[in-house]
C-alpha cells in the first residue's frame, strides 16, 4: 500500500529484536501503522508488550532491525546519529515517567535547556505558564511534586513547539488526581496547537480521550479503535 | 549563560570539596614542574650569562712549571684563540679565631694588565696595587662564612714563610661559582681563593718566568678534544696532570650537574602527581556519568548531540584542571623563587635571577591539561557510547556475585566474617578496578615521599662508607711536596696522635687500547687501617680489599670505563716522580677490580708504586687517628709547619655537610610531604565521596534498618581502611623503584649513591598517607553522620 500522502508518521514491518549475550528478546515483530497530524493517540498493552521499544523508534532514540520508519518525507530508518539527534530536536518533544529532569536546574532552566538549541521556542515562561507552575519556576525538581514536576517535563517537551509529542508512562508515577491533571495539559497542547500526541499507558481508561487507541500485544499491533467521541480528562476515570 | 553551563557550575559546586582537591594533585604536579625547571632554566641562565661575560676557558691545564715561552707553541695549536698563563699555588691558610688549617688557593694577578678570559668580578674593595706587598682579594663566600672584611688580616704559608696578608676586596670567578677543592663533600668553608700580585706570588715560588696553570679558549667549531690532545703534548715534560675540558672542571661539573638534576625531578615527580591526578579524574567522571544516566538521556531525547554533552563534561574536566593549572602555576613560582634562592645561597654568581619562561609555563600546563583529559577521555566515551533508549530503562539493581573467595569454596571462612564485613568485600571486589586505581593513587603519594626524602639516607650511607668505612681516621695530611718514609714517625709523635700511616699518591694516565683516563694512583702501605679499600658486593654487602702485589687494583667503574678486565694489561703513565710521561709509560696488569662508591680509583702498594716512580720510600699523604683532646694542640702544630699543605678534618667537614644539607632536605622533605599528602587526601577523598553517593541509599536503608552512624560509617570506611593498608607495602615498592630510577638518571660520572632507604622513611611516608587518609575518613564521616535519610530514600538511583 502506498505512503498516505498526509501521514506523519508511516511504519512498516517494523522489527525490533535486542540481543543479550545468547538470549534473543524480540520486542516487536511486525508493526504497521499509520500517525496524521493532530492526531491524539494513545497506546496499550502489557508492560513487556514493546511499547517502550515502539516509542523510542518513533521518537528517533532508537533504530528498528528491521522495517521502515518514515517522519513525513524523513526516513528514520537510514538516518545516521546525527541526523536523529536533529531530526528530535527538531520536531520531537519526549515526556517520560520518571521525568528526567535535571536535578541541578531549576524549573526554569530546564526547560530553558530546551529553548537553549530549539529553531524557534517560546519562552521558558510562556512553556511554565501553559503548564500552570508560573509560581514554581524557580524551584529545583527536588523542591517540587512528581506532578509538578511532570508538568515542568511537559513544559520542557513543548517549549520547542514540536510536531509531536512522545510520552511514555506520563501519569505512571503519579496518583489519580495528579495524574488526570497532566492529562488535561497533554490534551489542551493537542487541542491548541494541533500538536500530535502518542501516549502510553498500561491504563485503559486513559484510552477514552483518544482519537485512536492501540493495542500492543507481544510485539504487535493487536487492535486499533477509533473513539467516535473523545472524553476530556475530567470525564475519566479509572 | 546556556542553561547546560548552569548546570555545569552547579555540579560543580555541589562537588566543590572533590573539585578542589583534584585541582590541587594537579596543582602539586604542575608546581614541581614549574618550580623545577624554572629554577633549571635560572641556573643555566645564569651559568652561561656569567661564562659568556666573564669569558670562561674551555679548556685547562696544570702543570707543575713551566716556562712562559710555551705560550707561542700553546696558542699555535689549531683551534686555540686565547690563552693564558698564570701562578696558581694552594697553600695553607690560617684565620684568626679558627683553629684548624686551611687552604688557599693563591691565583696570580697582574693589576695592571687583567686577563681577558676568566674575569673575576669584584664585589668590594680593590684589587691589590701593583708591587704592594701582601695584598689580596678574597672570594667573596669565603669571606662571608669566616667574617672576612676589607682590612682583615689573614695568614698564609708562603713556600714555607708564613706571611700576613691584609684583604682589600672580595671577588666573584666563573671558575668557583661553586667553591671547592673537589672532594666529595662542600668544604667552601675550609677553602679559600685568593687573588695576590702577580709578580710577587711567582716571586715567592721562584716562578718567574714559569706558569702552572693555562687556560684557553678555543674556536667555536672545534670541540676541545683535539686541543687537549695537543696542549697535553706540548706539557707532558713539564710534569702535567692533564688538560681537562669544562666538563671535567670542578665547580662547572658539580653546577652543571645540579642543573641537570632538576631537569630529572621535574620530570619524574610531576609525572606522577599527574598520573594520579588523571586517575582521580577517571573516577570522578566515571561516577559523575553513570549517576547521571538518566540525565544524558534525557538532553540526547531533548535533540542535544553528543558533542554537545560530551563537551559539557569536558567542561568540567576544563574547569578542575584550569583551577589546578592556575593554582599550580602560582606554586611553581613560590617553589622556584624558594629554590633559587636556596641556590642563590650555595652556588656564586654575580647575578641570579630568577627566570620563568613562557615555555615552561605553557608545557607544564599543556601536560597537565593533557593529563586531565586523557584521564577522562574513557568517561566521556561513555556518554557517547550512552544509547538514550537503553539509559532510559530503569537500571537493573548491581550486578552481585559471591566473592571470588566465596566461589572458590571458601565460603567457610567468609561465614567468619559479619555481613557488614562481607559487604565490605563484595563491594571491593565488584568495584575492583576503582579500588586498584585507588590503591595505586595512594601508594604514588607514598612513593613520592619516599623518593623525595630517601637521600638523607642515601647519603649518610655514601658517608657511612666513604668516610666512616673506608676512612676510619680523624685528620688527613697532604704534604706540599713527597715527604721521606721516616716522616711516618715525626707524624706520629704530633700531640694527640694515636696513630699515623702515610701514602703515596701520584696523577697518572691509565691507558687500554685507544681509550684513556686520568686519574690518581694511590699506594698503600702495606697493612693500612687508616685509609681502606671498601666495595659493594652484588647484594649490596660491604666488603674490603687490599692492594693486590704485582698488579693494580682497580675502581669497577674505571675498568668499565677503560673497557678492561683482571688479566687485562693498561698502561700507566705517570706524571709525578722521576719517570713522567708516556715515554716511561710501564705496562702493568688488572689484578682486580672492586666497586667503590665513589673515585675512579687505581690502587697499588706503596711500595711498588714507589718503585714505579723510580723513587725511594717517599709519601705524599698521611692519614691520622686522633685524640679528640689533644685536637687543638695538634692544629695548632700544623698550622707552623710548612711541609704540610692541607689538613682535612674528618669531623668539620661531616659536620657542615649536615648542617647544609639538613636545612635544605627539611625544606624538600616539608614540600614533599606536603605534596604526597595532597594527592593521598585527593584519592582517598574522592573515593570515599563517590562510595557515599553511590551508597548513599543503601547506607540510608541501613540507618533506617536501625543500625548506628558508627557502624554505617564503618561500612564505608572500612573499605578505604583496607586499600590503605594494601597500599602501604606497594607504595614502598614503587618508592624504592622511583628512587632507583632517580639515582640511576642522576647518577655521577665517577660516584654514585645507591637507593638506600632506611625503614624510618618507609614509615613515614606510610604514615603520611595513613594521616591523608584518615582526615579524609572523617570529613566524609561527617557526612555520613548527617546523611538525609528521608531525602535520599526519595531519590532512585
Ligand atoms: N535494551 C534492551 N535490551 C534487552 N531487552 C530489552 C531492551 N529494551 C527492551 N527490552 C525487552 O523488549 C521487550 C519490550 O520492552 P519495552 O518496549 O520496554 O516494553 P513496554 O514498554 O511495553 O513495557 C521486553 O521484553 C524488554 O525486556
Ligand atoms: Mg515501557
Amino acid at each position: 500500500m502506498p505512503t498516505a500522502p498526509q501521514a506523519l508518521f508511516t511504519a512498516r514491518a517494523l522489527t525490533k529484536t535486542y540481543r543479550m549475550g545468547e538470549v534473543e528478546v524480540q520486542a516487536l515483530r511486525g508493526v504497521d501503522l499509520d500517525v496524521y497530524p493532530g492526531e491524539f493517540i494513545v497506546l496499550l498493552g502489557a508492560s513487556g508488550s514493546g511499547k517502550s521499544t515502539l516509542l523510542n523508534i518513533l521518537g528517533g532514540l532508537d533504530t528498528p532491525t528491521s522495517g521502515e520508519v518514515h517522519f513525513h518525507d524523513h526516513n528514520l530508518t537510514a538516518a545516521d546519529e546525527r541526523a536523529l539527534t536533529r531530526y528530535r530536536r527538531e520536531h520531537v518533544g519526549f515526556v517520560f515517567q520518571f521525568y528526567n529532569l535535571i536535578p541541578s536546574l531549576t524549573a526554569r532552566e530546564n526547560v530553558a535547556l530546551v529553548t537553549d538549541i530549539a529553531d524557534r521556542p517560546m519562552a521558558p515562561e510562556e512553556a511554565l505558564a501553559w503548564v500552570g507552575l508560573t509560581d514554581r519556576m524557580d524551584h529545583f525538581p527536588s523542591q517540587l511534586s512528581g506532578g509538578e514536576q511532570q508538568r515542568i517535563a511537559i513544559a520542557r517537551a513543548v517549549a520547542k513547539r514540536p510536531q509531536v509529542l512522545l510520552c511514555d508512562e506520563p501519569t505512571g508515577a503519579l496518583d489519580y488526581e495528579t495524574g488526570k491533571l497532566v492529562l488535561e495539559v497533554l490534551a489542551r497542547i493537542n487541542a491548541e496547537f494541533g500538536t500530535t500526541a502518542i501516549v502510553i499507558t498500561h491504563n485503559a481508561a486513559i484510552a477514552g480521550m483518544a482519537h485512536r487507541v492501540w493495542r500492543l500485544a507481544n510485539g504487535r499491533i493487536a487492535g486499533v479503535e477509533k473513539n467516535e467521541r473523545r472524553l476530556s480528562p475530567a470525564e475519566l476515570s479509572w | 549563560m546556556k542553561s547546560l553551563d548552569r548546570k555545569l557550575v552547579r555540579d560543580l559546586w555541589s562537588l566543590k570539596a572533590q573539585v578542589l582537591s583534584i585541582a590541587l594533585v594537579i596543582a602539586c604536579g604542575i608546581g614541581g614542574f614549574i618550580a623545577s625547571f624554572s629554577t633549571h632554566e635560572s641556573l643555566l641562565q645564569s651559568r652561561d650569562t656569567y661564562y659568556d661575560t666573564a669569558r670562561f676557558p674551555h679548556v685547562f691545564a696544570d702543570v707543575k712549571r713551566a716556562p712562559r715561552t710555551l705560550l707561542g707553541q700553546i696558542a699555535a695549536i689549531p683551534g686555540v684563540s686565547e690563552v693564558a698563563l698564570r701562578v696558581v699555588r694552594d697553600v695553607q691558610l690560617d684565620v684568626e679565631g679558627v683553629a684548624q688549617p686551611m687552604v688557599a688557593r693563591m691565583i696570580g694577578f697582574n693589576p695592571e694588565k687583567p686577563q681577558a678570559m676568566n674575569r673575576a668580578t669584584l664585589r668590594s674593595g680593590r684589587w691589590p696595587s701593583p708591587g704592594a706587598r701582601g695584598e689580596v682579594v678574597v672570594n667573596q663566600r669565603f669571606a662571608e662564612v669566616r667574617g672576612l672584611r676589607i682590612g682583615s688580616t689573614i695568614h698564609v704559608l708562603l713556600n714555607g714563610r708564613r706571611e700576613a696578608l691584609s684583604i682589600v676586596g672580595t671577588a666573584l670567578t666563573p671558575e668557583y661559582i661553586y667553591p671547592t677543592r673537589g672532594g666529595l663533600l662542600p668544604d667552601d668553608e675550609w677553602f679559600a681563593v685568593l687573588w695576590m700580585d702577580e709578580n710577587r706570588l711567582a716571586a715567592a715560588y721562584n716562578m718567574e718566568g714559569a706558569f702552572t696553570s693555562a687556560l684557553l679558549r678555543i674556536e667555536h667549531a672545534s670541540g676541545p678534544q683535539a686541543v687537549i690532545a695537543a696542549l697535553d703534548r706540548v706539557l707532558e715534560p713539564y710534569g702535567t696532570r692533564g688538560a681537562y675540558g669544562r666538563a671535567e672542571q670542578v665547580s662547572n661539573k658539580i653546577v652543571s650537574q645540579e642543573i641537570e638534576q632538576q631537569r630529572i625531578t621535574g620530570t619524574v615527580l610531576p609525572s606522577v602527581f599527574l598520573l594520579v591526578a588523571a586517575f582521580i579524574l577517571n573516577v570522578v567522571l566515571h561516577r559523575q556519568v553513570n549517576a547521571q544516566r538518566l540525565e544524558i538521556a534525557a538532553l540526547k531525547a531533548l535533540g542535544y548531540d553528543d558533542a554537545a554533552i560530551a563537551g559539557h563534561y569536558l567542561k568540567f574536566t576544563a574547569v578542575i584542571a584550569a583551577l589546578g593549572v592556575g593554582i599550580g602555576i602560582l606554586l611553581g613560582i613560590w617553589l622556584g623563587r624558594q629554590m633559587t634562592a636556596l641556590y642563590a645561597d650555595f652556588f656564586h654568581f654575580p647575578e641570579f635571577h630568577y627566570v620563568l619562561s613562557a615555555w615552561v609555563v605553557g608545557a607544564g600546563s599543556a601536560v597537565a591539561m593533557a593529563a586531565a583529559f586523557g584521564g577522562t577521555l574513557a568517561a566521556i566515551r561513555g556518554v557517547i557510547r550512552l544509547r538514550a533508549a537503553e539509559a532510559l530503562r530503569p537500571a537493573a539493581p548491581a550486578l552481585f556475585r559471591p566473592l571470588l573467595l566465596e566461589r572458590l569454596g571458601g565460603a567457610r571462612l567468609l561465614r567468619l566474617l559479619t555481613p557488614g564485613q562481607r559487604m565490605i568485600l563484595r563491594n571491593l571486589e565488584r568495584q575492583w578496578l576503582r579500588a586498584t586505581l585507588a590503591v595505586a593513587g595512594i601508594a604514588g603519594a607514598i612513593a613520592i615521599v619516599i623518593a623525595g626524602t630517601f637521600w638523607r639516607d642515601a647519603v649518610g650511607y655514601f658517608i657511612d662508607v666513604q668516610f666512616h668505612a673506608a676512612q676510619p681516621g680523624d685528620v688527613q695530611l697532604g704534604f706540599v711536596e713527597p715527604v721521606s718514609g721516616s716522616a711516618q714517625y715525626e707524624v706520629a709523635r704530633l700531640p694527640g696522635v694515636q696513630e699515623a700511616e702515610l701514602a703515596r699518591t701520584i696523577g697518572a694516565r691509565i691507558r687500554a687500547g685507544h681509550r684513556s683516563y686520568q686519574t690518581v694512583v694511590t699506594g698503600l702501605a702495606d697493612g693500612a687501617r687508616l685509609q681502606r679499600i671498601v666495595g659493594r658486593g652484588a647484594g649490596g654487602e660491604l666488603h674490603e680489599a687490599t692492594p693486590i702485589p704485582g698488579a693494580l687494583l682497580l675502581t669497577a667503574r674505571l675498568a668499565r670505563r677503560l673497557g678492561v678486565a683482571p688479566g687485562d694489561t693498561v698502561w700507566v703513565e705517570l706524571m709525578d716522580g722521576q719517570r713522567i710521561g708516556s715515554v716511561n709509560a710501564r705496562a702493568l696488569t688488572v689484578g682486580a677490580v672492586i666497586d667503590e662508591l665513589a673515585g675512579m680509583n687505581v690502587w697499588m702498594r706503596m711500595s711498588e708504586l714507589n718503585a714505579l716512580a723510580g723513587e725511594g720510600p717517599l709519601a705524599s699523604s698521611a692519614a691520622l687517628r686522633v685524640d679528640a683532646a689533644a685536637e687543638p694542640e695538634l692544629l695548632q702544630r700544623l698550622k707552623e709547619m710548612p711541609g704540610v699543605a692541607t689538613v682535612i678534618i674528618k669531623r668539620t667537614l661531616l659536620d657542615t655537610f649536615r648542617k647544609t644539607t639538613a636545612r635544605n632536605l627539611l625544606f624538600f622533605t616539608a614540600i614533599l610531604t606536603a605534596f604526597a599528602a595532597t594527592i593521598a587526601a585527593g584519592v582517598v577523598y574522592n573515593n570515599a565521596r563517590i562510595q557515599l553517593a553511590e551508597r548513599a541509599w543503601e547506607l540510608a536503608s541501613l540507618r533506617v534498618l536501625g543500625f548506628t552512624r558508627g557502624e554505617v560509617s564503618v561500612l564505608l570506611l572500612g573499605e578505604l581502611a583496607i586499600e590503605i593498608a594494601a597500599a602501604v607495602p606497594i607504595g614502598c615498592l614503587f618508592g624504592f623503584g622511583l628512587a632507583s630510577l632517580m639515582v640511576s638518571l642522576m647518577h655521577g660520572e665517577n660516584f654514585e649513591i645507591p637507593a638506600v632507604i632506611l625503614p624510618a622513611t618507609y614509615l613515614y611516608a606510610a604514615a603520611t598517607a595513613i594521616a591523608a587518609g584518615i582526615i579524609s575518613g572523617l570529613l566524609v564521616r561527617h557526612r555520613i553522620d548527617h546523611l538525609d535519610l528521608v531525602a535520599v530514600l526519595k531519590t532512585r538511583e
